[in-house]
């Protein structure tokens, strides 16, 4: 060709190997980075230094621990969710009111007769609307022994064994099936505090128009048993109290050991009935500018009920709210308007209430309280002869945080921290008293927010709510995501964000957004992970968890059997890799059959499931527990039963066939 | 003189003890030590393997007594079943219901070479002297007849050979690496070996000329 036109084909030639070798080389935005070097990774996936601090700040590790472990309520699955801080990791979920095949929880008839003792009237219940968990405390520390929370949908208190993680007790209010101020403890877990939420009567039928009459509140104290790890019914009571919808609780410390503290937010006492023309309940609710704080002397109470001043309905001990009002069990202080939290700080001597529809925190002051209790500053009484204490005499200070304040936490350096719904924020603010020594600053002042993605109700600070907190992380649990996450339909998950706030002097930072999806959480306990001393594996072959004793049914290798009587059969099965014994269990149908199983197993996270087709059972049984099925064998056919948790190579090969002859 | 004479040998004379006293007073010291230290062996283990695989952070470790097995067993047990390997229970049974009483018997014997002054001192302490290779070949035996003789109808017959556990040193079984070493048992037998040697030596340097003496008659 031309010679020109060789010329330009060469030059084109060149510049285009020149674009590509350019082109080719380093990494480019969207391609595969081929890198190892963090700034590099860092830029390419567009984080700023700020980014990549909090992620130094979570990253946990293969084989290393967090630590902090978090006690979420898992919201309406009816579950608790354990959480390790800083990596925000799902650690466990643990079946507490509602049945869950994974543990097991609700298929064995251990299980089942713990799940039973929350039923209402005989009425199965399958699901709770799991709230706030309390850790046990003693001398107003975490103790890190046992989990109680509450569940609001039907007023019952569960007790969580943290040898095991396992639920133990669930206990049924038999006065009321709503509940919300619960669970707290006192400084040595004597009682468990139980507030309840929507008025009613405490027994039988009564229409609205009754409401001021028979409508009632009130706030079970629920006895402990630390020996037993049970509550205990019997020595337990309830304080009747007004119709004032009773929201949220907290025990009394330290100086204000003894006394316990709720609020309230409907002392309008409206009734609602939008459909009949009546103003709704967010509206008549919220008419008055002062709802009552309720201020109550556990200690005196706890004497009156030794003393038999009780009243029994449906077998269970009231301190009638007459009895309460004359003998200054309970006082009642105004505070502004229909507000949620009420939370005690460290030292016990403040008690901070979140507003609400009010942008302020009011702080009292405890022993401003004793004084005007001691020198009758009343200003009035209610319609149910409750005393009035006088606001100005008790309050310390009033703060405006923001819109929406609803809990507050406390650091141990004198700040505390409250959540904002309605603004989507965390204030950081000082409190003042004892505590101005310790951060320097103006008390009772706002020094610093940041942004939660979205709308927060609750937040944890690590071991915030007891008399010695630790501060450095901050959970925000969040009630709504929106665009947080990748779009997974309609139905959304909430949003636990962790936040570090261990620089006093500096931002708070936001560090790690958590995805909760399994329920609408509401509040957690943050404990320091060494607090905990869970067991690797059960103490003995035969194990009944539910009891934390030897089985019955305990069987050990050799003992293997199976009896029949008459047409109830009894297996006595044991479990190890990779076999059940016996294989072969033959019964007639029409049969009953009880068929107990234990892991003979001593080596950590030896777990074998156990799955009887047809028969809708599943159970896990950990090393060294022993678990009990009882039915009827209705069908008859050729049952494979199989374990279900993968336990070594064999695993497919731990099966047996359960025959029943028709 | 009887040969029971003979065999214990001659007392030597104070005179000679308290003049002499060190050269009488070592081989006491040096096999009543060993003695000492023979009975002491058995409250140690004398073997200790460990095995490690990516399951068991820790590793495993089974810890060989002169009586028992301590450690893992359970879980190595378990493990074995898969590869056809006999329950360690199974294990020296005869062995181990005899050890204790003649490890005493063996340091009785070696603590009474102290008083035979004759060569039957010797004789008297070989079962101590021995002892540690006798121990070391059992144990082996016992290795070998495990590790060779596996149940071919087991699981992973197809995956792990029949093989020999090291008795010292480094190995590997499936997907585990293995790791033995002698214990403080072993090391206190062997020791106590030396020192029955070492005692032996100046046992003779220190009876031998009255030995002598005594058996043509020269002393009382």
């Amino acid at each position: 060709m031309k010679r020109h036109t060789l010329r330009g084909l060469t030059g084109l030639a060149l510049a285009a190997l020149l674009i590509g070798l350019i082109g080719c080389r380093g990494g480019g935005q969207t391609g595969a980075v081929v890198s190892e070097d963090p700034v590099e990774i860092a830029r390419a996936r567009g984080l700023s230094p700020a980014d990549v601090v909090a992620a130094v700040k979570t990253y946990q590790p293969t084989g290393t621990y967090d630590e902090y472990i978090m006690f979420a309520s898992g919201g309406h699955s009816g579950q608790v969710l354990v959480i390790g801080i800083p990596s925000m990791r799902l650690l466990k979920v643990i079946g507490v009111f509602t049945p869950e095949p994974w543990q097991g929880w609700g298929f064995s008839k251990e299980t089942r007769e713990v799940l039973a003792q929350g039923n209402y009237d005989g009425k199965e219940l399958t699901w709770g609307d799991v709230h706030h968990p309390a850790l046990s405390e003693t001398n107003g520390d975490y103790d890190g022994q046992f989990l109680f929370v509450n569940e609001k949908a039907n007023a019952r208190v569960a007790v969580i064994d943290l040898r095991d993680f396992e639920t133990k007790q669930i206990v049924k209010n038999p006065l009321s099936l709503s509940d919300h101020g619960g669970t707290f403890v006192t400084p040595n877990t004597e009682w468990v505090i139980e507030g309840g939420q929507y008025a009613a009567p405490f027994e039988g039928y009564a229409s609205l128009d009754q409401y001021k009459e028979k409508y009632r509140g009130l706030v079970t104290f629920w006895k402990f048993d630390r020996e037993r790890g049970r509550i205990l019914p019997e020595q337990s009571f309830a304080l009747e109290l007004p119709p004032y919808w009773q929201d949220l609780c907290d025990a009394g410390k330290q100086v204000s050991e003894g006394w316990v503290f709720c609020n309230s937010f409907n002392t309008e006492m409206a009734t609602g009935g939008v459909e009949k023309g009546n103003p709704p309940f967010e509206a008549g609710a919220s008419q008055r500018d002062m709802d009552y704080l309720h201020v109550i002397n556990l200690r005196k109470a706890a004497e009156l009920v030794e003393a038999g001043r009780t009243r029994t309905i449906k077998g269970f001990k009231v301190l009638p709210l007459d009895v309460a009002a004359a003998e200054g069990v309970l006082y009642f202080i105004p505070e502004p308007k229909s507000p949620h939290g009420v939370d005690v700080s460290p030292d016990g001597n403040y008690l901070v209430v979140s507003g609400k529809l009010d942008p302020h925190a009011t702080i009292y002051n405890f022993q401003k309280i004793q004084d005007a209790i001691a020198n009758e500053r009343f200003s009035g009484r209610d319609d149910y002869g409750v005393p009035i204490l006088d606001f100005d005499a008790v309050v310390e200070a009033q703060v405006e945080l923001g819109l929406g304040p609803l809990h507050t936490q406390f650091d141990p350096n004198g700040y505390a921290y409250t959540s904002l719904f309605l603004e989507s924020a965390v204030v950081r603010w000082t409190l003042g008293g004892p505590w101005a020594e310790k951060h320097g600053r103006d008390p009772w002042t706002v020094v610093d927010k940041v942004s939660v993605h979205y709308n927060i109700g609750h937040l944890a600070v690590a071991e915030g709510d007891n008399v010695n907190p630790d501060g450095r992380y901050l959970v925000a649990m969040n009630k709504w995501s929106v665009d947080r996450f990748a779009n997974v339909g309609p139905l959304l998950p909430q949003n636990f964000q962790l936040i570090d706030i261990g620089n006093p002097n500096g931002p708070m930072q936001l560090l790690y957004d958590m995805p909760i999806a399994l329920g609408e959480p509401h509040y957690a306990q943050i404990i320091k992970a060494d607090k905990l001393h869970p067991w690797e594996v059960y103490p003995e072959v035969g194990w009944d968890p539910t009891t934390q004793s030897r089985h019955p049914a305990a069987t050990r290798p050799g003992e293997e059997r199976i009896e029949r009587r008459g047409n109830t059969v009894e297996i006595w099965m044991t479990a190890t890799r990779s076999h059940f014994t016996p294989e072969h269990v033959e019964v007639r149908k029409g049969d009953r059959v009880i068929w107990h199983i234990t892991n003979i197993e001593r080596a950590r996270d030896a777990t074998h499931g156990f799955a009887l087709p047809g028969y809708n059972f599943n159970l896990s049984i950990e090393p060294g527990e022993t678990a009990t099925i009882e039915f009827v064998a209705d069908r008859d056919g050729v049952f494979a039963f199989y374990c279900t948790e993968f336990c070594s190579a064999l695993h497919l090969e731990m099966a047996g066939y359960f025959l029943v002859r028709p | 003189m009887t040969w029971l004479d003979k065999i214990i040998g001659p007392r030597i004379p104070d005179s000679v003890l308290h003049r002499e006293r060190r050269r009488f007073r070592r081989p006491t010291l040096l096999l009543g030590t060993a003695a000492l230290l023979l009975l002491i062996s058995i409250f140690f283990p004398y073997w200790r393997i460990r095995l490690y695989a990516p399951q068991y952070p820790g590793g495993l470790v089974a810890k060989v007594y002169v009586n028992r097995v301590e450690g893992d067993v359970q879980e190595i047990d378990g493990l074995n079943h898969y590869i056809g390997m006999r329950p360690l229970e199974e294990a020296a049974q005869l062995e181990r219901s005899l050890s204790i009483i003649l490890i005493v018997a063996m340091a009785l014997l070696a603590a009474g070479a102290i008083y035979v002054h004759s060569p039957w001192a010797a004789v008297l302490s070989l079962p101590a002297l021995l002892y540690p290779l006798i121990f070391l070949a059992d144990l082996y035996y016992w290795l070998w007849n495990f590790g060779m003789n596996l149940d071919p109808r087991a699981p992973l017959s197809s995956s792990v050979k029949p093989f020999v556990p090291p008795l010292l040193g480094e190995g590997r079984v499936g997907q585990f690496r293995v790791v033995a070493i002698w214990d403080i048992g072993l090391w206190l037998a062997i020791l106590a070996s030396i020192l029955i040697l070492v005692g032996l030596y100046y046992h003779r340097k220190a009876y031998k000329p009255f030995y002598e003496a005594y058996v043509r008659g020269e002393l009382a």
